[in-house]
């Protein structure tokens, strides 16, 4: 096992921080919003996609980089510091995962060559109620065609494939077949989301049952925390770069011990999180063989770093942290979002214990 | 480089094959296994004596140190195959020691060449064992404010006051310790003196805890000559050493005294029983699951940290950050264990309870001193805040 990056994934990482940062700061996710955009800028993306971003661990033989998860999650977690409103998790990571693992030799020569260059949207559509609960799935697929709802799917009013998943099968289905009907969701983190309805469409089915159905979650959990813990050691620093300038009773308020000791109390449950994203990440490239346990383990804490987090910035920040204009209550927002993606903190406790054996 | 190590481990593992004894590779049964040796140690098993005589030979209590003072002189990466070799037989600490762990890495930082000689082969073979001399009744957390006088006799140093919180001084043969050498300053008057426990005037008085325990004791100084040689760097510059010491003693501490051989899941499954698969109280299994979680969070933590200082990144100062987060966790491991054993977790004495049971009730009221000893929690987050964080009081 290793934490270190090792030079493809350092330079990586130097150049999404480099990128996001000069391209897309928070305050191009605040136009996005103002401009009613929810989610949608295909500019950023084609840009994105054009740095080799999209292709990260999709292999060189279908156009990618075959970089692997610990490089993928370096661009993630740097994406997570300044909000990148982008499909990088659900298609780059999620849906390049599920045509890795999942697809057919013809699906993986179809799709993963577009997906690599940005070309194409995919996104895995999972739950079907308002809480995560893959094994209760109520998706059929009789005679070829796919009946079924999805609720609240990541990038579902942008993507242009779903990997459909039933309870014990995996199924591709374009979005524009017939039968697939989207209601577009305007969402509290101003990316949208899409709730899916597929009545009798065309599917295709892709390979493996319940097993493969986690394996894929497990990626888009650990993909999905290293954003995470990018938006939380964001929100980390700049409310610590707010406590040694702000001044109240004649002196700076990072003065004062009650709050001296919330904040190494955040940076100490940070960088316990951080040792599991990049322990998680790096399970992923060594194929190891307890990556569930892992994921659960990134995700849980994730879930909870990233929420206390960005609670703390809107409490220390004070009245400036629960006004709009504040960058607060868009890492705030965010969080919730990536808290309930793919089972929160309470549906990876009750995983885990399970996996441990109680 | 490689091929050198594989040899390396296939040697060790034929030297630990031939030379750690049967009952040294089976689990410690409690604090009372521990061996922590010295001049008037009695051992309970002849074995764990053979164990420490030949580890102490190799130098393998301190794999790391330079041989030259007795330690193994082995590499980074040498120590890293020697402790999975010992690992993968389940081989018992041949030593535990305040030498080994505090006083030996400052040693060898500070001490001269006289003293590095003089002491360290000792705290090696376990020869010599021993204590604290830090906090005092009115130099607790302000621990810089301590008043023990140290005087220069000329010949001589001469040292009057009182210590406490001084681990096993009553065990101890020698004491390393922080005196006042100047009263007009606060931090720069201090300095760092080693003092033989058997000299005149050096009395030491046990203190009983909460868990019936007494690993701590008073000692007081009246009148102690020690030889002018004592002083370990220079005069009035312990305060320095002293803070490069407790680095050292807060990434020891975290478990101390505790029950570990026991594993809290599996209290739970033998007191609360399963329910398909699932522990029948599920407000606890949440819990646990949640503490397993940051259990396993903190070890790789630290792995990460040795990762990164063996790349030559500098994690001194992530110290105080692990003795916060060690602590709550065995803080937090030990009331779980208590709730989880429920009743059985209650006793105090004599045969209606286990060992164990005994064990875990003992362990629990031992470990609230986890977050008060070698630096309180309270310090250790200022600590973390002002020196990692940057967070002045005043800017």
């Amino acid at each position: 096992m290793t934490f270190t990056l090792n030079d493809d994934a350092r330079m990586l990482k130097d150049s999404a921080r480099d990128f996001f940062r000069e391209q897309a700061p928070v305050t191009r996710l605040r136009k996005q919003r103002d401009a009613k955009q929810n989610g949608r800028d295909p500019e950023l993306w084609a840009e994105i996609s054009a740095l080799g971003f999209a292709g990260v661990i999709i292999p060189e033989e279908y156009g990618g980089a075959g970089l692997g998860y610990v490089a993928l999650g370096a661009v993630l977690e740097e994406a997570g510091r300044t909000l990148v409103a982008s499909p990088l998790h659900s298609s780059a990571l999620a849906g390049a995962s599920a045509l890795l693992l999942a697809g057919t030799d013809a699906q993986k020569a179809e799709w993963l060559p577009k997906i690599a260059s940005g070309e194409v949207i995919a996104t895995i559509a999972i739950d079907e109620g308002a809480h995560h609960a893959p094994a209760k799935s109520k998706i059929k697929f009789e005679g070829g065609k796919l009946s079924g709802e999805k609720k609240y799917v990541a990038d579902g009013h942008i993507a242009d494939l779903f990997i459909v998943a039933a309870a014990d099968a995996l199924f591709l289905v374009k979005a524009d077949t017939a039968g697939v009907t989207r209601r577009e969701l305007v969402t509290a983190d101003s990316r949208g989301a899409a709730d899916i309805s597929f009545a009798g469409v065309a599917a295709e089915k892709m390979n493996g049952g319940a097993d493969i159905v986690d394996a894929i979650l497990d990626r888009a959990r650990i993909g999905l925390a290293a954003e995470m813990v990018g938006a939380a050691s964001e929100a980390f620093e700049i409310t610590s770069e707010y406590l040694k300038t702000r001044k109240q009773f004649g002196q700076v308020i990072g003065g004062f011990q009650a709050l001296q000791h919330r904040a190494a109390k955040l940076f100490t449950d940070l960088e316990l999180t951080r040792s599991c994203v990049l322990a998680a990440l790096d399970a992923l490239d060594r194929n190891a063989n307890n990556v569930a346990e892992y994921a659960s383990l990134a995700k849980a804490r994730a879930s909870e770093t990233v929420h206390l987090a960005t609670n703390e910035m809107v409490q220390l920040h004070g009245g400036i942290g629960m006004t709009d204009v504040h960058d607060a209550g868009l890492y705030l927002k965010r969080a919730r979002v990536t808290e309930a993606l793919y089972g929160g903190a309470s549906f990876h406790r009750d995983r885990y214990a399970s996996l441990l054996g109680f | 480089m490689t091929q050198d190590l594989e040899v390396f481990r296939a040697e060790t593992r034929a030297w630990l094959e031939a030379n750690c004894p049967p009952s040294m590779r089976t689990p410690m049964t409690g604090e009372d296994d521990a061996v922590w040796g010295g001049r008037n140690y009695e051992f309970k098993n002849p074995e764990a004596k053979l164990w420490l005589e030949r580890m102490g030979a190799k130098g393998w209590t301190a794999p790391t140190w330079p041989a030259e003072y007795g330690g193994g002189g082995l590499s980074a990466d040498e120590n890293r195959v020697l402790q999975s070799e010992l690992k993968k037989i389940g081989a018992r600490p041949p030593l535990f020691s305040f030498g080994l762990w505090m006083l030996g890495p400052v040693l060898l930082e500070y001490a001269n060449e006289e003293q590095k000689k003089e002491h360290l082969p000792k705290i090696v073979r376990g020869e010599i064992r021993w204590c604290q001399g830090y906090s005092e009744p009115g130099a607790g957390s302000d621990l810089a404010g301590l008043q023990t006088k140290c005087e220069d006799k000329g010949d001589h140093w001469l040292i009057n006051g009182q210590k406490v919180w001084t681990s096993y001084a009553n065990y101890a043969d020698w004491c390393f310790c922080l005196v006042r050498t100047d009263t007009s300053v606060k931090h720069e008057g201090i300095s760092f003196v080693l003092i033989d426990m058997t000299t005149p005037g050096v009395e030491t008085r046990p203190i009983k805890l909460i868990s019936g325990s007494s690993p701590f004791c008073e000692t007081f100084f009246t009148d102690v000559k020690i030889p002018k040689g004592n002083m370990v760097g220079r005069l009035n510059g312990g305060w320095e050493i002293a803070k490069r010491l407790l680095q050292y003693e807060r990434t020891n501490i975290s478990g101390f005294g505790s029950n570990t051989r026991v594993d809290v899941v599996d209290l739970a499954k033998k007191h609360v029983g399963l329910e398909d698969g699932a522990l029948e109280d599920r407000d606890l299994r949440a819990r646990i699951a949640a503490h397993k979680m940051t259990e396993r969070a903190y070890a790789l933590s630290v792995q990460r940290a040795q990762e990164e200082a063996k790349a030559g990144g500098n994690v001194s100062h992530m110290a105080s950050m692990f003795k916060v987060a060690g602590a709550t966790l065995n803080i937090d491991r030990c009331e779980l264990m208590v709730e989880a054993a429920g009743n059985r977790a209650l006793g105090w004495s004599g045969e209606g309870f286990t060992p164990d049971d005994l064990a875990t009730t003992r362990g629990w009221l031992r470990s609230k001193g986890n977050s008060i000893e070698g630096g309180t929690t309270e310090i250790n987050l200022n600590v973390v805040a002002k020196r990692v964080l940057g967070l002045r009081d005043t800017q």
